[in-house]
């Protein structure tokens, strides 16, 4: 194939398929009990340098105990994929845990305005975006990574400044005759996702969107479950259908019920806008990002201090109304921090 | 000339809407387009088919999203689906328009939400493509809403995020992007624009109640193609605020 063009951004996490075998047959097929705490889980298989991804969407469902145990124990120099990272990205640059970064979407917050701490971080050189991609090209990365594949064709990113900044590259398409663009594969060294529900060995389901997280669990070279409750294994076999995540993708498993706060978890509670927008306005100085992180990540020992201080049962239940439409959301900040 | 009082936000999300023709298909990002969606399919086009990019489709959205993936956008949805399928669907041309939003944009429509300054040395780091260049590159008409003046409007983006016509006529083909593809409609504060059949380039088609051409030219870089007859965009009726104060009853958008 002709090579049209080349994009000079950093091929980060991209592994030759055979490469990538080697390391897929080492795994363990057998079901095993997979049970562990969220500080046992960071500590056994977060390492430092490591090419971190998360699951879910911007502020949904997103392992937020992963995020903050990740800070607690001081993480460093992790490269990040900026897939359409919101506040978990926001919150581990801002941190020092993330220096390197790809985005196809980073530094904010959609509706609610632009992230002070980690355009900060970019803006003085502390964290370093290493390349550019779009969200659909960034999950192409992991369809193809998923499929055992160097690279996936598409037709996005041409033309633009979002391919140079990219690892990708431009060539003629022996069928058409066109050009076409091919993403290289991403394969993430460690990824956290926060689910549902699933039993003790990994099998895991997600009401609603599933987002890119079929994909980014079968790229992922290591993935911890946050779940919302652990089922009995039998519960997986009556209704196979809905496994979105097998046991055998999955390294960990941790049981923790409002794991992806403040994030919206489906059908389940809504967005914390009262804590994001503290978080928003707090991060506007480093001052308050560690106050910030002082009252919320090191001062608390376990998730379930962090729920009380953020507002307890009381605010769980008022999360839990707003998710189901039986309450109307009065957040008049929201907008005030944009652009 | 009526007499119901409106704000600039609230005309940009009824001239949107209004764009929107029923049993088409559309993409939605945040804000205002999530909002000009829902009230084209509260007025004129009841079978418009909403789609997310987080795999939300068919929805039938009961109150503003704050987010492209929050539970609001697969409410009673046909489909909760995953980010690959509606990309796939882009790609393969089921969605005719899509709405972008941003900070910079060419007279061949050429978009900038990444960086203000130099990439390497950013004055103003911005989230970077989201969903904007999938949209912008597969979407078959492409819909643009932004705060219009000469920073906004420029001769050079700082950096194309998202692709307009590129260098002009015949360039996105070249690029290999789908054909028939590209921006139709820029909506500001200001007015309407379309893009020229001929040269790819920005033309204006309305100006918003109580703006001049004057106003239209000194508030762009680059020189805005006027045809002789220039229409005035139709104010929102009270119908259409009253909808669009249903969709957010708070004013998370409206109220910008």
């Amino acid at each position: 194939m002709e090579i049209l063009d080349e994009g000079e951004g950093e091929l980060l996490a991209w592994y030759d398929p055979d490469e990538h075998r080697k390391w897929i047959a080492q795994k363990p097929r057998d079901l095993r009990d997979k049970r562990m705490t969220i500080k046992e889980a960071v500590s056994k298989f977060v390492h430092d340098g490591d090419y971190i991804a998360m699951g879910g969407f911007g502020h949904i469902r997103v392992s937020m105990a992963a995020i903050y145990e990740i800070i607690r124990q001081k993480k460093r120099n992790l490269t990040m994929a900026g897939k359409t990272a919101v506040h978990d990205s926001d919150i581990l640059i801002a941190s020092g845990c993330v220096n390197k970064i790809e985005v196809a979407y980073a530094f904010g917050h959609e509706l609610r305005g632009l992230s002070p701490a980690s355009r900060r971080t970019v803006e003085t050189g502390k964290c370093k975006v290493v390349a550019e991609w779009s969200n659909a090209a960034f999950q192409w990365r992991f369809l193809a990574a998923a499929m055992g594949l160097p690279f996936i064709p598409t037709r996005v990113l041409l033309g633009t400044d979002t391919f140079k900044k990219s690892s990708a590259k431009i060539v003629k398409d022996p069928f058409s005759g066109k050009p076409i663009c091919l993403v290289p594969a991403c394969f993430p060294d460690v990824v956290f996702m926060h689910v549902h529900r699933c039993d003790i060995y990994g099998n895991a389901q997600i009401d609603g969107i599933i987002v890119e997280d079929f994909e980014l669990a079968r790229a992922a070279k290591r993935l911890i479950i946050t779940t919302e409750e652990i089922i009995d294994h039998e519960k997986i076999r009556e209704e196979p259908w809905k496994t979105v995540i097998p046991y055998f993708l999955v390294d960990a498993v941790v049981e923790i019920p409002y794991g992806a706060h403040p994030c919206n978890m489906p059908y389940l509670y809504y967005f914390d806008e009262e804590h994001i927008g503290e978080w928003l306005r707090l991060s506007r100085t480093e001052e308050g990002v560690q106050e910030y992180l002082d009252k919320y990540v090191y001062g608390v020992e376990t998730f379930e201090e962090y729920l009380e201080l953020v507002g307890g049962i009381k605010k769980l239940n008022y999360l839990k109304r707003l998710e189901k439409l039986r309450e109307k959301l009065y957040a008049p900040w929201i907008g005030g921090n944009s652009k | 000339m009526s007499e119901v009082k409106y704000s600039t936000i609230e005309l940009m999300a009824c001239v949107a809407a209004r764009i929107l023709e029923d049993r088409k298909s559309v993409f939605v990002g945040t804000g205002l387009p999530m909002i000009a969606a829902m009230l084209a399919q509260r007025t004129h086009a009841p079978n418009l088919l909403i789609v997310f990019e987080a795999g939300g489709i068919g929805p039938q959205i009961p109150v503003l999203p704050i987010s492209v993936g929050d539970s609001r956008t697969f409410y009673k949805a046909v489909s909760a689906s995953s980010m690959h399928d509606v990309m796939m669907l882009a790609q393969t041309g089921w969605l005719d328009y899509g709405f972008l939003g941003a900070a910079q944009i060419d007279m061949y429509g050429n978009i900038n939400t990444t960086v203000i300054g130099p990439w390497e040395k950013p004055k103003v780091r911005l989230p970077g493509s989201g969903g904007a260049n999938d949209v912008g590159s597969l979407c078959n008409r492409t819909i643009i809403l932004m705060r219009q003046d000469a920073r906004r409007f420029v001769e050079r983006v700082n950096y194309i995020t998202t692709p307009g016509y590129l260098t002009g006529p015949g360039a996105r083909e070249k690029a290999g992007l789908p054909e028939g593809t590209g921006p139709y409609r820029v909506i500001t504060q200001l007015g309407v624009y379309e893009f020229d059949e001929e040269t790819k380039r920005m033309k204006l088609l309305s100006v918003h109640p109580g703006v001049t051409i004057d106003d239209i030219r000194a508030n762009s870089q680059f020189e805005i193609i006027i045809p002789e007859e220039v229409s005035t965009t139709k104010p929102p009726t009270k119908e259409e605020l009253k909808i669009l104060h249903e969709i957010d009853p708070t004013g998370i958008v409206l109220r910008k």
